[in-house]
């Protein structure tokens, strides 16, 4: 957005605007917290954090309906989180605990949540797609006017699943909203040097889908151009499809020595923080006072320290319960 | 009434779109085509395009949109043409079907039936011809089922419908023109237990879906010999029927596996396994095995007859345990 239409979007509505300043700070606070606790091993396994993506999912999630379904990808704590699931249920999920929102049997990567229509948590790149098409349908099918968003990065489109998905999605014109976080990397392989066609929004037009890309940095802009695609989607037209142009600041994962990318490069994404950016943007409107900004923080804080606390005081679920789940459980007749 | 293996699929697939609203169909060719195998010939003239979906050739995508759709509140029923085609969706059916409700804590079950041409013995070749049910039924999550009669066939489908988890029906292509007599009034049954099909005292031929034809005639065969063989029908190769097993083995002290999988690894190896475990001393001579031979399924006549379990090997294997004095 330029910078008149930022300052115009905050003084429509400052008070939302915070929420959206907010809503990053709590994903990048908790994420920080995540990194924090891997180091002192309190969480194991693969850890992948949002840091750097924020704007994406807070612009997205932030138009959906109570009843719409999001399904994510295993770098999913801050959509699970702005989704609503709460951050304790999310942090005591990652110590592995009974009090998890998977009571301990998925983990960092494998979130899921019923009362929001979280449909997880997919470690599989792309496997989250074609369960997107198929909640899309079933709501066609019913007649449902619920909208699913689905989550990936620029790495599923060099599967499979993705191409499949998307001529599905279109050919049975299902209402479905394709998120694509292009963060430039698929681990350490770089767009380029993976994909024949770098426009993604082009492949995704390719399948007579509506597509554009969007700066993914701008929570304001994610937003705007999500609420105008789910209202599409919600009001008949078909699947739709954001390509969300973002970095991620950290490593891949804990285990990621970055070879692969300069330092210098990283450095230049940092410069258009999101949340930097609309710190900035409330500040010079007035609209973000300094003190407001550190009751926010400090709110934030709480929320992430009442999560860690939940998560220590946690149990463990009982080894006489690891089979449980493999098939439904049935009540007697 | 007098009908094929092929006519009962149907009838259990058009009373289950007559039973739930949920219910419907995809796959390729299901609609228009009346299914490759002819399965769901008609189906798209009585329910419509919208329950009778003809797909894309895009095993992930509309067997992770099944999954998807299940999740969603609907009872899908998706045909995989054959199971060879089944591993391009393997992610979906390994990595999703049969782990989300693990995953998710018990949060999300999925509600999906899933079926599938099977086997061999029709000069398909290699890549039409695996018998893979076995590997599937590896895998914690899934109901494997192998429908190898008229009652089953009619019946399965509907009780994999009301399982609040993933199942996958194997139909092995042999037997879609077997006809027979089925009651007028067959309906749904059990998916959990083993069936004896044959009483017999001497010998257990343990077997499932397209042997068991085989098996029987191998039965007759052994009869006239004075061997009196019992052939056990698994129906479920997941969960497996272990308490079926190992009352057969009582009775007969003898076993024969016959299964169209390959032996190295295979389902027969399990049940041979699970005896070995828990009737050991039971028996009166190992468990033999009758399996497929070693080799891609090939196109020759010859050769594919040479390279599946035939009546003759069952009978051999047979009397190998019974063994002179039998």
């Amino acid at each position: 957005m330029t910078e008149e239409e930022t300052a115009a979007a905050i003084a429509r509505d400052p008070e939302h605007v915070r929420h959206l300043l907010r809503q990053m700070v709590r994903v990048r606070r908790f994420e920080e917290a995540c990194v924090e606790l891997y180091s002192a091993t309190k969480i194991r396994g693969f850890l992948h954090v949002y840091i750097g993506e924020e704007a994406v999912a807070t612009g997205v999630m932030s138009v959906l309906a109570p009843d719409d379904a999001v399904v994510a990808t295993y770098r999913e704590h801050g959509h699970a989180l702005l989704r609503g699931v709460s951050a304790n249920a999310i942090m005591a999920e990652m110590y592995g605990h009974a009090e998890g929102c998977c009571r301990g049997r998925g983990g960092s990567m494998h979130l899921f949540d019923a009362a929001t229509r979280f449909y997880g948590g997919n470690a599989i790149v792309a496997g989250g797609l074609p369960l997107a098409v198929g909640l899309a349908l079933a709501d066609k099918l019913s007649g449902r006017d619920r909208v699913t968003v689905c989550f990936f990065g620029e790495g599923a489109v060099a599967e499979g699943e993705f191409h499949e998905s998307m001529n599905l999605a279109a050919l049975w014109d299902l209402p479905v909203l394709f998120c694509c976080e292009n963060n430039l990397y698929a681990m350490g392989t770089a767009l380029e040097r993976s994909e024949s066609q770098t426009d993604i929004a082009l492949k995704a037009s390719g399948y007579a889908i509506a597509a554009w890309a969007v700066d993914g940095m701008d929570v304001l802009a994610v937003e705007e151009a999500a609420r105008r695609a789910v209202d599409a989607v919600r009001a008949g037209a078909g699947p739709h499809f954001l390509e969300l142009r973002t970095y991620r600041f950290r490593a891949h994962s804990m285990f990621d020595p970055e070879r692969y990318r300069e330092k210098a490069e990283v450095e230049r994404w940092m410069e258009r923080d999101p949340i930097e950016l609309l710190r900035a943007a409330l500040e010079t409107q007035g609209r973000l006072s300094a003190d407001e900004w550190s009751a926010l923080q400090h709110e934030v804080e709480e929320e992430v320290q009442a999560a860690i606390a939940f998560a220590e005081a946690g149990t463990l679920e009982p080894v006489e319960e690891l089979t449980r789940f493999v098939y439904s459980e049935r009540t007697a007749p | 009434m007098k009908l094929t293996y092929r006519e009962a699929m149907r009838a259990a697939m058009r009373e289950a779109l007559q039973r739930d609203e949920r219910v419907f169909l995809m796959g390729e060719d299901v609609g228009r085509y009346g299914g490759g195998f002819a399965v769901s010939l008609g189906l798209l003239e009585e329910f419509g395009p919208r329950r009778i979906r003809d797909t894309p050739l895009s095993e992930a995508g509309f067997v992770g949109a099944g999954i998807g759709a299940a999740l969603g509140g609907m009872r899908p029923i998706v045909e995989i043409m054959t199971v060879n085609f089944s591993l391009l969706a393997l992610d979906q059916i390994v990595n999703n079907a049969a782990t989300l409700l693990h995953m998710s804590g018990g949060q999300f079950n999925v509600p999906i039936v899933i079926r599938m041409t099977t086997g061999g013995g029709r000069q398909l070749a290699a890549q039409h011809s695996h018998s893979l049910e076995g590997w599937l039924a590896h895998i914690p999550g899934l109901r494997i089922l192998t429908p190898a009669t008229l009652e089953d066939a009619r019946g399965m489908l509907w009780t994999a419908l009301e399982d609040p988890d993933p199942v996958l029906i194997f139909e092995h292509g042999s037997l879609y023109n077997v006809a027979g007599e089925l009651a007028d009034d067959a309906g749904p049954v059990d998916i959990d237990r083993a069936a004896v099909r044959r009483e017999g005292a001497d010998v257990s031929i343990i077997t499932y879906g397209g042997t068991l034809p085989t098996a029987l005639g191998a039965a007759d065969a052994l009869a006239t010999d004075g061997i009196d063989a019992e052939v056990l029908d698994l129906r479920t190769l997941r969960p497996l029927d272990d308490a079926a097993v190992l009352a057969t083995v009582a009775k007969t002290h003898r076993v024969v596996v016959v299964d169209e999988g390959w032996r190295s690894g295979g389902i027969s190896a399990e049940i041979s396994a699970r005896i070995t475990e828990s009737a050991f001393y039971d028996l009166d001579a190992p468990v033999a095995r009758v399996c497929s031979e070693e080799v891609p399924v090939p196109y020759a006549r010859h050769l594919e007859q040479a390279a599946l379990p035939s009546v003759e090997r069952v009978v051999a294997a047979a009397r190998e345990v019974v063994g002179p004095g039998g």
